[in-house]
C-alpha cells in the first residue's frame, strides 16, 4: 500500500478481509509473514514501542453501536485514546477531541451527548473522530458504511475523501459492497477463501476482471438501473464457501468456478502479473473467454 | 419439484380452498392484496405517534411488487400489519387490508391463524431468529404442513423433504434431520422459503430475505425465489433497501418515506424518470453512478423524527424542490403510470438512473 492511497478489499464473509485488516493495525500477528510498516516489522518492536507506534494505525469498525462506550459521552470516547496515550494537558486533551469533532462535522452540542442519544450516522462520525485524534497515518476502514442508509452512506463516503485530503490519510477500505470500494479505491484487492486472487487499479479491474471469481462477484451485484442499460451476463455461483477445515486441493475456487479444468484441482495458480498493476491468480487468466 | 410432487397431493385440499373463497362472495377484483388507507400509531410515555399515515397499496394475483425505503420509512411495520403480527397493547390500527375479498383487518385471531402461514407465507431477514434452534428444520417444516393440512405426520415429513428438495438443497432427506445451528446462512434462508412455500401461499413476503447474505449467495437466493413464485403463481411482496435487486426482481415498486407512500409504479418507468424527488435523491445517492474518486450527491437533512413531522409535505425540508404549495400536505396523486405524493410532480424533470 502507497502512502496516501485507498486500498480497497473486497470479498465474501470469511473470505479474511477483516482478519487483513486486523493484522495491518497490529491487532493479529500473523503466523507467517509479515506486516511492514515503512519497511519496519511492527512485531519486531518491544511491546512499549509497539504501543507508541500503532497510534498511527488506525481502525474503524462496522458497528458504530459496539466501538462507542454508553456510558461515556461523545466527548469523552473521542477523547479516550488521548487520555490513554497520556498526551498533553486534560485541557489541551479536550480541545483536540473538540477538534477532531468538528472534523466530521459534530459540534459542541453533539459532543455532550451520549451514544444513544444519536443516530447511527453520528456515531459512525464520532467514531471516525476517535480514530483520527490520534493523527494517525493509515486508517483501517472495516465495513464503516454497510450499517448505513444510502443516503447517509454517500454523505460517510464524500467526508471519508474530504478528510484523506486534508490529512493525507492511508486508506484501507474493507467491505463485501463493490460499488462502494470501486468509488472510493485506487486500488482493489479482491480476497477468495483466505487468498487474493486478483489486485488491480479501481477501475481497470470493474471494467475488465481477470479472476473468474470478481467476474461472478461483479456480476451478482444487482444493479438499479432500467432493464436496456443492463448488459452484464448474470454467473451465478453454484454452492457455497468451502470449509476452512477442509480446504479444496489446488485452486480454492475450482469448486465453484464455473470454468473449472481439471489442472485447477491439481496445482495451485500462480500469482502473477499480467499487466502493469494488474495481479491475478488463475491458470487461465490468459485465456479469453 | 415443489409444484409437480405438491399439485398431485394437493390437489383435494386445493380444490377445498377454492370453494370457501367462492362461496364467500368475493369481490370482484384483479387486486389479491388491497391495502387501503393504513394507519399505525404506538403509545409510548409521551403518548400515541403515528409510524403509518394513510398507507395505500394494491399487489395483484402473480405479481412481484418491492417496497424501497430507508431505515424507520415503515416497510417492515407495513409487512407486520398486513400478516396481522403487531402488538395486541399500545397499537393502534385503522384502514382496510383486503386479501383475496376479505378484510384481514376485520379477521379476529383465530381467523388470522388459518390466513398465516397458509394463504400470506413470510420469509423473514434473519433465518436463525425465526428458526427454532431445539428442532430439526424437517420438524419445523413438517409442523407447518401439519398445522394448514390434515395429513398424517410421515406424510407431513415426506412433503418437507420435497420442499427442501425444491428449494435445490442436495441431499434434502438428511438435510431435514440437521438443526439450523449446523446450517450456513444461506441454507438457513433456504429452508424459511421452503417452509414458507410449502402450503403454496398466494402470497408471499419477503422482508429482506437477502440482506444478511453474501452477493453471490443472494444472486442464487433471489434467482431461486423468483422462480418459484413463477411456477407456483404466488405473488411476491419484496422488502428491501436495495434499489438493484428491486430493479432486477420486481415489476413494481412503491418508495416509502417517513411512514408514507411517495410513488408507486411500474420499476422500469421510475428507474427511467423518477416523479418524486425522494425516489431521485435514492437513485442519485448510489455510489457507481458518477466518476470514481467524485463527490456522491446526498439527500440533505434527516428524516424527522415521528413526533416532529412536518405538517406539508414529510420531504419538503429535505426537499430541493420544495415551494409554497408544498407547505400543504399532500395526498397521493395519479400521474402518468404511477401515484406520486408530490403537488409538483407533473413539471419536475427529475433524472433517472442510468442517464
Amino acid at each position: 500500500m502507497r502512502q496516501g492511497e485507498t486500498f480497497g478489499i473486497i470479498g465474501e464473509s470469511g473470505s479474511g478481509k477483516t482478519t487483513v485488516g486486523r493484522a495491518i493495525v497490529c491487532l493479529i500477528r500473523p503466523t507467517a509473514g509479515s506486516i511492514r510498516h515503512y519497511g519496519e516489522d511492527p512485531f519486531a518492536l518491544s511491546a512499549k514501542v509497539l504501543r507508541r507506534h500503532r497510534r498511527s494505525y488506525q481502525i474503524i469498525f462496522q458497528d458504530p453501536n459496539a466501538a462507542l462506550d454508553p456510558r461515556m459521552t461523545i466527548l469523552q470516547s473521542v477523547r479516550e485514546p488521548l487520555d490513554v496515550a497520556g498526551i498533553g494537558t486534560r485541557r489541551e486533551r479536550q480541545r483536540k477531541a473538540l477538534e477532531a469533532l468538528d472534523h466530521v462535522a459534530m459540534g459542541a452540542e453533539m459532543a455532550a451527548r451520549y451514544p444513544h442519544e444519536i443516530s447511527g450516522g453520528q456515531k459512525q462520525r464520532a467514531n471516525i473522530a476517535r480514530a483520527l485524534v490520534l493523527e494517525p497515518q493509515l486508517i483501517v476502514c472495516d465495513e464503516v458504511v454497510a450499517a448505513l442508509d444510502v443516503s447517509i452512506q454517500a454523505e460517510m463516503l464524500n467526508l471519508f475523501a474530504d478528510l484523506q485530503r486534508d490529512f493525507n490519510l492511508t486508506y484501507v477500505f474493507i467491505s463485501h459492497d463493490l460499488r462502494v470500494v470501486a468509488h472510493i479505491s485506487d486500488r482493489v484487492a479482491v480476497m477468495y477463501f483466505g487468498k487474493i486472487v486478483e489486485l488491480g487499479p479501481a477501475t481497470a479491474l470493474m471494467n475488465a476482471p481477470l479472476h473468474p471469481y470478481t467476474k461472478a462477484l461483479l456480476s451478482a451485484e444487482p444493479e438499479p438501473v432500467p432493464a436496456h442499460l443492463r448488459n452484464r451476463e448474470r454467473i451465478v455461483l453454484q454452492g457455497e464457501v468451502p470449509s476452512p477445515l477442509d480446504p479444496p486441493t489446488g485452486c480454492r475456487f475450482h469448486t465453484r468456478c464455473p470454468l473449472a479444468q481439471p489442472l485447477c484441482s491439481q496445482s495451485e495458480p500462480a500469482w502473477r502479473e499480467l499487466a502493469p498493476g494488474r495481479f491475478v491468480a488463475c491458470h487461465f487468466a490468459e485465456t479469453p473467454n | 419439484m415443489l409444484s409437480r410432487a405438491g399439485t398431485g397431493k394437493t390437489t383435494p385440499m386445493s380444490v377445498a380452498a377454492g370453494k370457501v373463497s367462492d362461496s364467500e362472495k368475493q369481490v370482484s377484483t384483479s387486486a389479491l392484496l388491497d391495502v387501503r388507507d393504513l394507519s399505525v400509531s404506538f403509545r409510548d410515555d409521551a403518548g400515541w405517534v403515528q409510524m403509518l399515515n394513510n398507507v395505500a397499496f394494491t399487489v395483484k394475483r402473480g405479481e412481484t411488487l418491492g417496497i424501497v425505503g430507508e431505515s424507520g420509512c415503515g416497510k417492515s411495520l407495513t409487512a407486520l400489519s398486513v400478516m396481522g403480527l403487531l402488538p395486541k397493547r399500545g397499537c393502534r390500527r385503522t384502514g382496510a387490508i383486503v386479501f383475496d375479498g376479505r378484510d384481514l383487518a376485520a379477521l379476529g385471531e383465530s381467523g388470522m391463524r388459518q390466513i398465516r402461514g397458509r394463504q400470506i407465507g413470510m420469509v423473514f431477514q434473519e433465518p436463525m431468529s425465526a428458526l427454532d434452534p431445539v428442532f430439526t428444520v424437517g420438524d419445523q417444516i413438517a409442523e407447518t404442513v401439519r398445522t394448514h393440512f390434515p395429513v398424517s405426520q410421515r406424510e407431513a415429513k415426506e412433503r418437507a423433504v420435497e420442499a427442501l428438495a425444491s428449494v435445490r438443497i442436495a441431499g434434502p432427506a438428511n438435510c431435514a434431520t440437521q438443526y439450523p445451528m449446523s446450517l450456513s446462512g444461506g441454507m438457513r434462508q433456504r429452508v424459511m422459503i421452503a417452509m414458507a412455500l410449502v402450503c403454496e401461499p398466494k402470497l408471499l413476503i419477503a422482508d429482506e430475505p437477502t440482506t444478511a447474505l453474501d452477493v453471490t449467495i443472494q444472486a442464487q437466493i433471489m434467482e431461486l425465489l423468483l422462480e418459484l413464485g413463477q411456477r407456483t403463481g404466488t405473488a411476491l411482496l419484496f422488502i428491501t433497501h436495495n434499489l438493484g435487486l428491486i430493479a432486477e426482481s420486481c415489476e413494481r415498486m412503491i418508495a416509502m418515506y417517513a411512514g408514507e407512500v411517495v410513488e408507486d409504479g411500474p420499476v422500469e418507468s421510475i428507474l427511467q424518470r423518477p416523479l418524486h424527488p425522494y425516489t431521485a435523491g435514492l437513485l442519485e445517492s448510489l455510489p457507481g453512478r458518477r466518476a470514481p474518486k467524485s463527490r456522491l450527491s446526498s439527500i440533505p437533512g434527516r428524516v424527522p423524527s415521528a413526533r416532529e413531522m412536518p405538517v406539508g409535505c414529510r420531504f419538503g425540508p429535505r426537499c430541493n424542490y420544495a415551494a409554497a404549495a408544498c407547505q400543504e400536505p399532500q395526498r397521493l396523486r395519479a400521474v402518468d403510470d404511477r401515484h406520486v405524493r408530490c403537488v409538483r410532480a407533473s413539471d419536475l424533470a427529475l433524472a433517472g438512473a442510468g442517464v
